[in-house]
Formats: structure tokens, C-alpha cells, sequence
């Protein structure tokens, strides 16, 4: 760490990691409804359990990108944050916000727009929150001593990402155009801005990890962002193919997102390559594990198991099916989930100054949580299969399926607390490091 | 070998022409002519239940136009697979719906919510949406 105000970073990353936490216990609360235990029906319905699992998820994944930005930004810049006093009120109303709209949520009180559940008011409150966040990191940018382009894919992540919320405020009458503008955001987010986002991140991290020259890194960068836009933003289309709107996206959404998985292949062709060409001199080995599997997972995540149901003729079938729920776990675990689990391996050593890298414990948490997460696709995949198969081939009843499958649930459920494991783990590793301070500024790069 | 200016000229150049594209065929495909909706069916009642739809979150439980969650029965065609009486039943009973014994919450409407809902679902069921209608229909006796 170099700068002091690098430390606010310190306090997303445990809001993020406590939100998590949060996250997984709604989703063992809907994998037991699943089953048969739904005990706590009257208090948290699988819709309240969903939209809380589901609406953590973007919090946490959001504050973890704060806090990257917060650490990555000042050391790009090569100054201190603008303001830490007002960053420190940004992270407080974005935890209030976060936890008002999920107390709302079991009273039921939300949009009820999959993944927009957060109601109106509050959408406003999210937008105050956001400007803040962008002012402090622009302005320190606008400040600083350097303009790299490792800073600017990222802070243009952040401020894509605030400007794509918009149209998903926009009310509508038709359900149909309700849905097509949900995606703006949705799809939009996640195989648009955000992978800028991890594009970033990602860069930061090898620059610092693998000691490969910036100049190097940086262009591939570009050439990957520059892929994510050419065939995520037609790639829309994918969405629009069985939702009451003209045919055409079938043709134009079908072959662009199909084009879809070379952004992440090259992400995940890039890190490994730098890993190779580079020195291999930092001792933060587990940042290392964390950052290649990010790229690599969410190559498998994301752009196979996207691939997958993403021709027309496939996702006719598939199309609102626990397919989907398969590859929206994978994806979201390696594409996002663990590139902030990366970034805080990476930093959370250098603001504490406690430099625990040779941890057995980190390591467990990385294959324990992947293996498990992989195990829990592959449950989702399945009971998926068999519901397509079954229910749109077959054409049996809806329920009569789900009874059929629910032994792929107890799997499931076998799987995500393997999974859990890990991320416990990941978290005592995370207290054990200590609080960050002063004393652990240096001057050195690390 | 590609300098880091070509590189960000491909990204730049590559988002702009995307971009104009998907706006372009974003505002034909929503344009009056190419309408598939029959969006002058959206009455008031159909309106009240779509907020009625939103404001419960059935979407957790349920998919519509196959989207949502995969807990309980997609609802795209359900007027065709149950019939407005059956629905009406689920729609007001004080006790939470369960005949396969999953649980839906019991929401108790009144008729005229039930009624708006309903309203909701048969202008949901004239849609076109490129043959996924017959994948989650029951009329459907097709082999595809
Ligand atoms: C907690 C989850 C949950 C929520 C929330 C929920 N439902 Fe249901 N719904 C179910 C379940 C479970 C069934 C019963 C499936 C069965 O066993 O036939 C069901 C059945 C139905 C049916 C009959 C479908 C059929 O094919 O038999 C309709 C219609 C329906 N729900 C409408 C709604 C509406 C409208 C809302 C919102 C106001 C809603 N549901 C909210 C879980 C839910
Ligand atoms: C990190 C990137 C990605 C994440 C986090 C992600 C996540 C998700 C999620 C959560 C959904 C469900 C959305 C909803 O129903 O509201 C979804 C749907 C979908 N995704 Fe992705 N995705 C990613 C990348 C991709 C890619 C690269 C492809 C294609 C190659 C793809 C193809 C699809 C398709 C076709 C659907 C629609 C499924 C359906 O019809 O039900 N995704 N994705
Ligand atoms: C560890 C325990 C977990 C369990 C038991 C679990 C279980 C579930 C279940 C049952 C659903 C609902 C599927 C349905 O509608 O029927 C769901 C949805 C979802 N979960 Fe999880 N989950 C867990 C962890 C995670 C993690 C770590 C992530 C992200 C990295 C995640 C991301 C999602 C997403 C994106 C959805 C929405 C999927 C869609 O709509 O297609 N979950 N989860
Ligand atoms: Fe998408």
C-alpha cells in the first residue's frame, strides 16, 4: 500500500464478504424449499428468499468493485483519494440502502422485476449513492499524476454500469417492453460494462502479480473489451428471441452472442500467457490462484456453458428453465465473484502489513469453494437437462418434473456446503489478517 | 504486430458501430408496424394487473414469457392449461395453494383483483412470441 486513503478499500471488502455470507444462507434456504423443507414459508417465501439471494449477490459484487476501485484507483494516480471522509459516507448509505430494501423485501415491498427488485424510491437513493462513488474516483483520476489505461477501462466500467441502471427505472405498461428494457441492465451489465470492470481488475492485478510490462498488458486489454462490446452489445438479441418482439433478433442475437465467448477466452488465454511470460517473483501466491481462476472459470461459466443455450434453436428449449440457473451461477462465481475474491487477496496483505501468504488455510478455500461451486453446476445442469427434456419435450406437467428431479437438489445442497466451506474459510483468513493501518504503507511496489 | 493505438481504435470504433446498430434495430423492433402484442388489448384492467404482478413479486416463484424463477409453473399459457375458474380459485384462497405440496404464498384476492389478473394473463396468452409459444402450450400436439 502507498497511500493512506487506500485503506477506505478495507471496509467495501468486509461489507462485501459479510453481505456474502448473507447470500449463501438464502440460497441453502431455497435449495431446502426445494426439497420438501420449506418451514419457513409463512416468514420467507422462496420469492423473498430469491430476490434477497439474488439482490445481495449485485451488492456485494458492487461493493467489492468499490473497494477495487478505491484501492486500484489512488495507486494508478499516483495520489491520495480526493475525500476518505466522503467515501466512508458512500459506503455507509450504500449499506443502508442494501439492507433497507432486503428488510423491505420481507414485507413485501419490491418491483417484483427479476433482478430489479429494488422498489423505485430507492432506486433514486442507489443513483445519489453512485454519483458520489463516481465523483470521488473521477476526480481523483482528473487529479492525479497518471492516466493509465488500466484506470480508465475501469472507472468507464463503473460509470457505464451507473448510466445502464437508468432505463431499468423506466416504467412501462407492456410486460413486453418492461422485459426488453430489463436487459439493458441485466445483460448489459454482465456481458457488457462489467466485464470492463473485470477487465480492469484483471489488469491491475497482472501488472502487479506477474511484473509483465504495462504497455503489453494494456493492449490486450483493450483488444478484450474491445471484443466484449463487439458481440455483447448486438448480443442482446439473445434475450428477445421468445419475448413477443420481432424475429430479427433471432438471426442478430443469435450470432452475435455466439460471438460472445471469445472475450472471455481471450481474458482467459491473456492471464495465462502473462503467468507464463512473466517472473513469478511476488510471493502472493494465492492472489495468483485467485486471478488465473477468474479468467479461466469464467471462460467455462460464462462462455461455454453461455454457448450452450445460446442458439435460438437451444434456448426455445431451455429458455426459463433451471439451465439458465446453472450458467448463472458459474458465471457470476468466475467472472465476478472471484475477481473480487482476487483483488482482496491481493490488497488485503498490503493495507494490514500482516503478510500471510504461505496460508494452507487460503488454499483450501480456493479448491473447496471451486470444487464445490463446479458441483453445484453440474446439480443445477442436470436437474436442467431432465426439466427440458421432460416438461417441453415430453410435455409433462410442471410439477410432476419438479418432483421427478428434486433428488438433484440433495446434491445441490451436498454441493454448496462443500462450496460454503470454503468461503467460511476464505473468511477466517480474511479476519486473521488484522485491521489495515498506517504502518503498512511502503514505498516499494507491491 | 497490433500497437496499443490500433488496439483502442478496435475497441472504440467496435462499440460506437454496435452501439448505433442495436438503438437502430431497437427502435424498429419496437416500432408500431412491427408490434406483436396486440398492444392495443392493454387495457386498465390488464395494466392493474401487471402491477398486481410486480408489486407480489410472483416472478420469484414463477416464469412469465419464460422469465423469473423456476419454482413453480410457467404462466405464459396458463389460461389455455387451466381455465379462468381454476385460476380464480388459486388466485383467492386464504390458504396457501399447494396440490403437489409446494406452496404458493396465500394471497386471498378479492374478485376484482383476481379478475385484473386474469385480465393480465389472457392478453399475455395472445402474444407472438416466435413459436415458444408451442413449446410451453399444452394445445400444442406438435413433435417439436
Ligand atoms: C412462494 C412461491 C409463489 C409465489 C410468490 C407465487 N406463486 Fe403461484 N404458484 C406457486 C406454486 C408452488 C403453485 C402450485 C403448483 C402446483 O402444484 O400445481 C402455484 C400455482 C399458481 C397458479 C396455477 C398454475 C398452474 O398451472 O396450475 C397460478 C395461476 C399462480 N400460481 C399465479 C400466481 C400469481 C398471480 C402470483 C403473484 C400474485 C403467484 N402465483 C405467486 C408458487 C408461488
Ligand atoms: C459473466 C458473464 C455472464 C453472467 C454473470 C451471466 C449470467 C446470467 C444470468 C443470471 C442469467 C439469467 C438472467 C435472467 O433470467 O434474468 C443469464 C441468462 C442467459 N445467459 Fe448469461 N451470463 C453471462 C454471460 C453469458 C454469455 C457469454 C452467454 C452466451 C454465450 C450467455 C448466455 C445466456 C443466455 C442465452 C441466457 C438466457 C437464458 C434463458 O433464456 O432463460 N451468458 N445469464
Ligand atoms: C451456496 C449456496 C447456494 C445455493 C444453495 C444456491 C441456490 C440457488 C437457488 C435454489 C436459486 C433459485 C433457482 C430457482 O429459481 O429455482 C438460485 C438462484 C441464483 N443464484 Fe444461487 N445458490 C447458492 C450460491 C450462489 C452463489 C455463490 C452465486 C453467485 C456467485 C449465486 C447466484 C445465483 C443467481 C445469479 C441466481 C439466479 C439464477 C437465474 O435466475 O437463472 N448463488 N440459487
Ligand atoms: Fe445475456
Amino acid at each position: 500500500m502507498k497511500y493512506k486513503s487506500q485503506k477506505v478499500a478495507y471496509w467495501f471488502f468486509a461489507l462485501s464478504l459479510l453481505l456474502f455470507a448473507l447470500q449463501i444462507v438464502y440460497g441453502f434456504i431455497m435449495g431446502f424449499a426445494r426439497i420438501g423443507f420449506d418451514g419457513l414459508h409463512e416468514f420467507i417465501p422462496f420469492n423473498t428468499a430469491r430476490a434477497v439471494h439474488t439482490n445481495l449477490l449485485v451488492v456485494w459484487l458492487l461493493s467489492g468493485f468499490m473497494g477495487a476501485a478505491y484501492y486500484i484507483i489512488p495507486e494508478e494516480a499516483q495520489r491520495e483519494l480526493v475525500s476518505v471522509k466522503l467515501a466512508y459516507v458512500q459506503l455507509i448509505s450504500l449499506a443502508v440502502v442494501g439492507v433497507v430494501a432486503i428488510v423491505g423485501f420481507h414485507f413485501n415491498i419490491w418491483e417484483g422485476r427479476k433482478f430489479l427488485e429494488i422498489p423505485r424510491p430507492l432506486d433514486y437513493l442507489v443513483v445519489v449513492n453512485v454519483l458520489l462513488f463516481l465523483g470521488i474516483i473521477i476526480m481523483t483520476l482528473i487529479k492525479g499524476k497518471r492516466k493509465t489505461t488500466t484506470a480508465l477501462v475501469l472507472t468507464m466500467g463503473l460509470l457505464f454500469a451507473a448510466l445502464l441502471y437508468l432505463p431499468g427505472m423506466l416504467p412501462f405498461d407492456s410486460q413486453v417492453t418492461d422485459s426488453f428494457f430489463r436487459w439493458w441492465v441485466v445483460h448489459l451489465w454482465v456481458e457488457g460494462v462489467w466485464e470492463l470492470i473485470m477487465g480492469g481488475i484483471l489488469s491491475f492485478l497482472l501488472i502487479k502479480l506477474t511484473g509483465v510490462d504495462r504497455e503489453v498488458i494494456e493492449k490486450w486489454l483493450y483488444v478484450i473489451v474491445g471484443l466484449t462490446f463487439l458481440s455483447g452489445v448486438l448480443g442482446t438479441g439473445h434475450h428477445y428471441y421468445y419475448i413477443g418482439v420481432n424475429n430479427i433478433w433471432l438471426i442478430v442475437g443469435g450470432i452475435f452472442s455466439a460471438l460472445e465467448p471469445l472475450a472471455f477466452l481471450a481474458m482467459a488465454l491473456f492471464a495465462v500467457n502473462m503467468y507464463r511470460k512473466g517472473e513469478k517473483k511476488h510471493p502472493n501466491k494465492l492472489a495468483l490462484y485467485w486471478t488465473l481462476g477468474a479468467a479461466i472459470v469464467s471462460f467455462i461459466g460464462a462462455g461455454l456453458l453461455g454457448f450452450a443455450h445460446t442458439l435460438p434453436q437451444t434456448n426455445l428449449y431451455t429458455h426459463g428453465t433451471l439451465v439458465t440457473a446453472m450458467h448463472g451461477h458459474l458465471a457470476f462465481w468466475g467472472a465476478y465473484a472471484m475477481i473480487v475474491l482476487a483483488i482482496i487477496s491481493y490488497s488485503l496483505p498490503n493495507m494490514t502489513g500482516r503478510k500471510l501468504y504461505e496460508s494452507s488455510r487460503g488454499r483450501i478455500a480456493f479448491w473447496t469453494a471451486n470444487i464445490g461451486m463446479i458441483g453445484m453446476t453440474v446439480a443445477f445442469g442436470v436437474a436442467g437437462v431432465a426439466q427440458v427434456y421432460l416438461e417441453r419435450k415430453m410435455k409433462m406437467d410442471f410439477m410432476e418434473v419438479q418432483n421427478e428431479i428434486s433428488v438433484h437438489f440433495i446434491v445441490l445442497i451436498l454441493c454448496a456446503t462443500l462450496f460454503g466451506t470454503g468461503i467460511v474459510l476464505y473468511m477466517i483468513d480474511f479476519i486473521k489478517h488484522g485491521r489495515p493501518n498506517d504502518e503498512a504503507l511502503e514505498t516499494t511496489d507491491n | 504486430m497490433l500497437s496499443k493505438k490500433q488496439a483502442r481504435t478496435f475497441f472504440l470504433g467496435g462499440t460506437l458501430v454496435t452501439f448505433l446498430v442495436f438503438i437502430g434495430l431497437t427502435v424498429y423492433s419496437l416500432s408500431k408496424s412491427q408490434d406483436q402484442t396486440n398492444h392495443e388489448n392493454i387495457t386498465e384492467q390488464v395494466v392493474r394487473g401487471k402491477n398486481l404482478w410486480e408489486t407480489n413479486n410472483c416472478m420469484g416463484c414463477h416464469t412469465i414469457l419464460g422469465e423469473g424463477a423456476y419454482y413453480a409453473p410457467e404462466l405464459t399459457k396458463v389460461i389455455d392449461r387451466r381455465g379462468k375458474g381454476y385460476i380464480k380459485a388459486v388466485l383467492t384462497t386464504p390458504v396457501p395453494w399447494a396440490p403437489n405440496g409446494r406452496k404458493m404464498v396465500a394471497y386471498g384476492f378479492s374478485n376484482e383483483e383476481a379478475d385484473d389478473l386474469i385480465a393480465f394473463f389472457d392478453w399475455i396468452d395472445d402474444i407472438d412470441l416466435n413459436g415458444f409459444e408451442r413449446i410451453v402450450s399444452p394445445l400444442s400436439n406438435d413433435d417439436n
